[in-house]
């Protein structure tokens, strides 16, 4: 087996989700409900230091007078605040384990269930990984190794005691505090998630991954992932997510903020494939999640991309903010929703610096009943002389019960700039379906191969190990959608 | 080895074959002609088991009947289907339609699959004999190739699937005559004892390149008349008119 196919799973068996299943653990629980004390607490947990709870504290403050958003397409119903846990972690964890070993074998053997080996004799080669287990990181691998060169990767709590100073600079720079409800309700209470930081000049030589897991219920989970590129540097990071099966909705509101230097470049990958409720629409996960980039230095780059199959529903814009000039942002997405699952995704460029560019390939895959928006906005300034943007949205549509939209936002500054705007909808073809299964394909391989070189484009950014899986995660989240 | 009885199809309550009988034996070809409207590709595709259409009767293929199957059951049966407008895939490269295809057929019969490097010699076999480049197999599956790529891409895929029955609906249509002749010659060297071919067409012209053992005709939705090949030179003389109520 590739790394690849360890890392996101073996996904054989069937229309079942297969990561479904919980781990039996002993937790340390925060009371139910959001407050002051639980901000504290979980600071607390963190053992973090006296300015990181100054500055929940101040995020919590403002949320007070903050109104959850409503223009988004899917609706749900009202989240209780007050109704939810904030923080939940395994005991054995508690001291945090000094050595990989040390991790509770049940936890282990979730990780190992979910293809994530996290023992010194298993790793996966050439990735490493942070695995986050509800609010807390479990552990990171090569941490190490990584280190030799200079290269930071560990959990954002880690990086509050031991690299202060980076925290501090960066942390909401990119995502202010008040941004909007859900941005500053992950200020508050935001628990686990990585810190990366790559020195000037170094190419990062593996690809960084993080592995989300979702056990407790009724726990939101909120994700906090800082990556820094200083000066010509590269990394290329990846996520992955998976929770169990409830009938509950369960929130995951993470913030992700990328900041790159002059020269500097970020490829963030994720693979979406939260619990997507059963094939009623009950439960599943409230993907709602802020992530944004900024090239911040001249000729930097940041690349978006995403497959999103999980998620009852997905609610998110990996944006770029093109500050230097000359810098360049990419969003690739590929949003598959089937039965009740739903998704309001897209992006924003914003365009700032001169001649700089942004690339949005953006694929949309409806089946069952789902519903599916991509909404976008392209906004050039004053001085961004010579932006150019290229945006190409198709959707696809799988049987005559289900939705697709398409609504981009277009702002215009100045007159040198080029903007361009394609998009298409199409629905899968019998014609096509017939002609596959004239050449021995069954439905099912026939709706996983159209589909998948419908997302081709977006699917070979992927880092090659992962490629793959996400194409027989394609074909798997459409099964039984069509006949 | 075909045994077609009383075969009726009809679409939307339409009846459109209306009781065919034919009998295929081992390594014949037989031909079909007939007029437009006559049934002709409703009875491929009532062969082939697209969906949408109402069809009843029996068609006895190699001790099955084909109509309790379904259209990837056929396919993995033996029965190949050319189309007359062959379907374009976007973002689909022929080579791994092709592999995915001869894998599904091969895997749905007890034999192992192909890795890319048994799949691509066999490949170059087949495609250096029917002079396709590997230019036209590295792009989108028909996406953009001209009538002439198309059909002789149906062809490549008869080779390659090696089919014990190929209906072939219309494949000379829209073809040049060096198209003609490319797709002739590769139908020709794929005759053989234990495959039969049923080739529906409208007009003679590809007869002479193919030379069936019989000619039907096809007439609101039934066989009319039965004969040798020369059948299909009297019909290009005196057309079909003779046949229509």
């Amino acid at each position: 087996m590739s790394n690849g196919q360890e890392f996101i799973n073996n996904y054989n068996q069937g229309t079942e989700y297969a990561q479904g299943f919980v781990t039996d653990v002993e937790t340390i629980d925060v009371p139910k409900g959001l407050s002051e004390e639980v901000v504290k607490f979980i600071s607390k947990q963190k053992k973090e230091p006296k300015w990181m709870l100054e500055w929940r504290l101040k995020a919590f403050e403002r949320l007070q007078s903050m109104k959850e958003p409503d223009w988004q397409k899917p609706k749900y119903p009202k989240i209780d605040y007050q109704d939810l846990y904030y923080y939940s972690a395994p005991k054995s964890l508690q001291d945090q384990p000094k050595s990989l070993d040390e991790i509770d074998p049940e936890i282990r053997k979730t990780y190992d269930k979910l293809g994530i080996p996290l023992l010194e004799q298993k790793r996966l080669s050439g990735i490493a990984v942070d695995a986050v287990f509800d609010s807390v990181s479990v552990a990171t691998t090569f941490k190490e190794k990584l280190g030799e060169i200079g290269v930071i990767f560990c959990s954002i709590s880690e990086a509050t005691r031991e690299h202060p100073e980076l925290v501090k600079k960066y942390l909401g720079s990119v995502i202010p505090m008040s941004d909007h409800f859900f941005a500053t309700l992950n200020s508050a209470v935001f628990t686990d998630g990585s810190f990366v930081y790559i020195p000037p000049g170094v190419r990062c030589p593996m690809e960084l991954s993080t592995y989300f897991r979702i056990n407790a219920s009724n726990t939101g989970q909120f994700e906090r992932t800082l990556i820094i590129a200083d000066k010509g540097s590269y990394v290329s990071y990846l996520e992955g997510c998976t929770a169990p099966m409830r009938d509950e909705n369960q929130l995951h509101a993470a913030n992700v903020e990328l900041v790159a230097l002059d020269d500097a470049e970020i490829k963030y990958s994720t693979v979406q494939n939260w619990y997507p409720g059963d094939k009623d629409g009950k439960g599943g996960i409230y993907n709602f999640v802020t992530k944004r980039g900024a090239c911040r230095g001249k000729n930097s780059k940041i690349s978006w991309t995403q497959v999103e199959t999980g998620s009852a529903i997905t609610w998110k814009y990996p944006s770029c903010i093109l500050q230097g000039d000359n810098s360049q942002g990419e969003f690739y997405s590929v949003a598959i929703t089937n039965n009740y699952q739903k998704a309001d995704t897209g992006t924003k460029m914003i365009h700032l610096g001169k001649n700089t560019r942004s690339k949005i390939i953006s694929k949309g895959i409806s089946a069952g009943h789902a519903d599916n928006t991509y909404r976008g906005m392209v906004s050039i300034h004053p001085k961004a002389t010579g932006a150019k943007n290229f945006t190409q949205c198709d959707s696809l549509l799988v049987g005559n019960k289900c939705g697709a939209h398409t609504i981009p936002y277009i702002e215009n500054k100045n007159a040198s700039s080029e903007i361009e705007h394609e998009a298409t909808t199409s629905k899968i073809g019998e014609d096509q379906l017939f002609y596959c299964r004239q050449r021995g394909l069954n439905q099912e391989e026939a709706v996983s191969l159209i589909v998948n070189g419908f997302c081709k484009e977006v699917l070979q950014q992927l880092p090659m190990e992962f490629a793959v899986e996400a194409q027989k995660l394609v074909g798997i989240s459409l099964e039984g959608s069509v006949g | 080895m075909i045994e077609i009885k009383n075969l009726k199809a009809s679409v939307d309550e339409k009846e459109i074959l209306k009781g065919l009988n034919l009998s295929i034996g081992k390594g014949e070809v037989h031909a079909i002609m007939g007029p437009n409207g006559s049934g002709k590709s409703t009875l491929s595709y009532a062969l082939s088991g697209k969906e949408g259409y109402n069809v009843s009767g029996e068609i006895k293929f190699n001790k099955k009947n084909l109509l309790e199957l379904n259209t990837e059951e056929r396919a993995q049966e033996g029965v190949f289907l050319a189309l007359q407008y062959p379907t374009e895939i976007p973002g689909v490269f022929t080579k791994n339609f092709l592999r995915t295809s001869l894998n599904s057929i091969r895997k749905a019969n007890g034999e192992s699959e192909l890795n890319a490097i048994e799949f691509l010699k066999i490949l170059k076999e087949k495609s250096t004999e029917l002079k396709i480049d590997d230019e036209m197999l590295a792009r989108p599956l028909n996406v953009g190739f001209s009538g002439g790529e198309k059909k002789r891409n149906e062809i490549l895929q008869m080779a390659l699937l090696e089919p014990s029955f190929i209906i072939m609906d219309e494949t000379d249509s829209g073809l040049d005559i060096d198209a003609l002749k490319v797709v002739s010659n590769g139908v020709n060297s794929l005759r053989d004892p234990d495959r039969s071919f049923l080739i529906i067409t409208h007009y003679q012209r590809l007869l002479n390149y193919i030379k069936p053992d019989f000619v039907h005709v096809l007439s609101d939705g039934k066989i009319v008349k039965t004969g040798d090949w020369k059948l299909a030179l009297d019909l290009e003389k005196e057309g079909y008119g003779q046949f229509i109520n």
